[in-house]
């Protein structure tokens, strides 16, 4: 199968490839896919919590080099977007951008899973943080 | 020495055609370009005894008499032949065929098809070594049986099957023996009579010779076996096999097998000690890779590994001035990865890891050292980038974890 010129470059120079801590509350991370079925991809965003705007995108893939060049693009695209923003990514802009044939369309979706995944996770920190300060704020019985 | 890039170490796909192969048909386009049918000029002897001659050479590769060497397109044809001629001709004495599930898509797609005819097949699955078991053949047997097709060797994980002691129980339960031995013949000894073989099938392109020939064994005598022609017209080939003879592909497939016959022994150690050469240095490199079926029983040329955490197509991407294939869903057509190494219940994942090596009579050492020392690299860099390895070094048992995999 012949690749695009970008697939090709993604897969070279991957940019972001890497892992955020994931236990930052400002960390989101989207575990995607299933190693039986050829594809994961781990997509992970820090968000500045003052601005709500991505600082930060890294990703792990394991899959075919679409899958990798979907991830590497998604990270890139991430950077600098707010949360919004980002959910606004569709598969199909990857698919557009990167020339992916149709039998790769399934990378650019699990791309696009993966970003979902994670600002979901990240929304989830946030929630929970919220309710943990929250519950913190309140003097304790004991103190 | 300077490496010629890109590398062929693909030889279970196909072998180019040894010059000495091209140099015997040449005249054969051209000059003697008979028809081996016309009974009644000198073009049409030319041809016939250019045929003969190859027939004798096929035919004492394997052990056989010239005589039991129909003449086919390719490999895919000898086993349709094979099975479909069996199951039609034998079809009042029963309609149970045996096989496996590690076969090639020629024989399965082949016996898919004549279950719908009507007959009956026992898939037998492999063992983890991707052999079958003995005592399971036994087992499914029934008085319906009429044909075992088996393999001799598989062409992904060139696992050897115990043949000989297939051709025994075989015999000995007046079942006929089939095999397809397009992998194995040519590359180690093959003797139709040691094992007991009824038919197998053979392909000029796999050892050397030209695509589009190939032949089947078929054994005349003790037993006498019998097939109903697949292909009808002209009654060419024992009436076995209609269809004017492809002299030029005939002459080259001959003079193929008369080379490999030559130059086994010696070829066969020596692609051996570079496939153990290129195993030892992979495993020196790189942790966490697994060899896909028996090492023992095994053609000399073939290497198959898997490279946990790391997707084949991507593998390749990366080695992509060496030729190899991979049992990766992404590399076929089907998006499915491989039957062949799922059969060996090693789990999807690894099938989707693996490479498969064929080395061939040009496969050199400098070759292999590039092959290893580029596949080493190219892992290690996807492994920083795979989440599986990062779990499994995490410590995470990657085969319990639970995958979000909706739509996938």
């Amino acid at each position: 199968m012949a690749y695009s010129e970008k697939v090709i470059d993604h897969y070279e120079n991957p940019r972001n490839v890497g892992s955020l801590p994931k236990d930052d509350v400002n960390v989101g991370t989207g575990l995607v896919g299933a190693p039986e079925c050829g594809d994961v991809m781990k997509l992970q965003v820090k968000v500045n919590p003052a601005t709500g705007v991505i600082d930060d995108a890294k990703f792990k893939t394991f899959g075919c080099g679409s899958a990798i060049a979907s991830s590497s693009l998604a990270t890139e695209w991430l950077k600098g977007k707010t949360v919004d923003e980002a959910l606004a990514i569709k598969n199909t802009d990857i698919v557009h951008e990167l020339s992916l044939p149709p039998v790769k369309i399934h990378c650019s979706v699990l791309a696009e899973d993966a970003i979902k995944a994670a600002i979901a996770d990240y929304k989830k920190k946030q929630q929970s943080d919220a309710k943990l300060t929250a519950v913190g704020s309140q003097p304790s019985a004991q103190s | 020495m300077a490496i010629k890039l890109p590398i062929y170490m693909d030889y279970h796909a196909t072998t180019p055609v040894d010059p000495r192969v091209l140099e015997a048909m040449t005249p054969y386009f051209t000059q003697h370009f008979g028809n081996a049918a016309s009974r009644n000029h000198p073009f049409g002897w030319e041809a016939e005894e250019a045929v003969e001659k190859a027939r004798k050479q096929v035919a004492d590769l394997i052990g056989a008499n010239a005589k039991e060497i129909v003449f086919t397109s390719g490999a895919t044809e000898s086993d349709n032949l094979a099975i479909k001629g069996v199951a039609e001709m034998y079809r009042e004495k029963g309609n149970h065929i045996i096989t496996a599930v590690t076969e090639h898509k020629a024989i399965i797609d082949t016996c898919k098809r004549l279950e719908k005819d009507g007959c009956r097949v026992t898939y037998l699955p492999v063992q983890k070594d991707g052999r079958i078991s003995l005592d399971a053949l036994k087992a499914a047997i029934t008085d319906q049986t009429i044909l075992i097709s088996i393999m001799a060797a598989n062409n992904e994980i060139g696992v050897i099957q115990p043949i000989a002691e297939i051709g025994a129980i075989a015999k000995e339960k007046g079942i006929l023996f089939h095999t397809d031995a397009v992998q194995m013949v040519g590359k180690v000894p093959f003797n139709v009579n040691d094992l007991k073989v009824d038919m197998a099938s053979l392909s000029a392109h796999k050892m050397y010779g030209p695509k589009g020939v190939g032949a089947l064994y078929v054994r005349r005598r003790n037993p006498r076996v019998l097939l109903s022609p697949i292909i009808d017209g002209g009654g060419h080939e024992r009436g076995m096999r209609s269809g004017t003879l492809n002299v030029t592909g005939i002459v080259g497939f001959g003079k193929a097998a008369e080379l490999c016959k030559q130059e086994m022994a010696v070829e066969g150690e020596r692609l051996r000690g570079l496939r153990d050469y290129l195993n030892d240095k992979l495993h020196k490199s790189l942790d966490e890779i697994y060899i896909n079926g028996s090492m023992e029983h095994r053609l000399p040329h073939n290497l198959n590994i898997s490279f946990a955490y790391v997707e084949g197509e991507s593998l390749l991407m990366g080695i992509n001035d060496v030729a190899v294939s991979s049992g990766s869903a992404c590399t076929s057509a089907s998006l499915e990865p491989s039957y062949v190494l799922k059969a060996l219940g090693a789990g999807d994942d690894l099938a989707h890891s693996s490479i498969r090596f064929g080395l061939g009579r040009w496969s050199t050492k400098e070759e292999v050292d590039y092959v290893a020392d580029k596949l080493s690299s190219v892992v290690t860099k996807l492994r920083d980038m795979s989440p599986l390895y990062e779990l499994a070094k995490e410590g995470v048992d990657l085969s319990t974890m639970v995958w979000q995999t909706e739509g996938h």
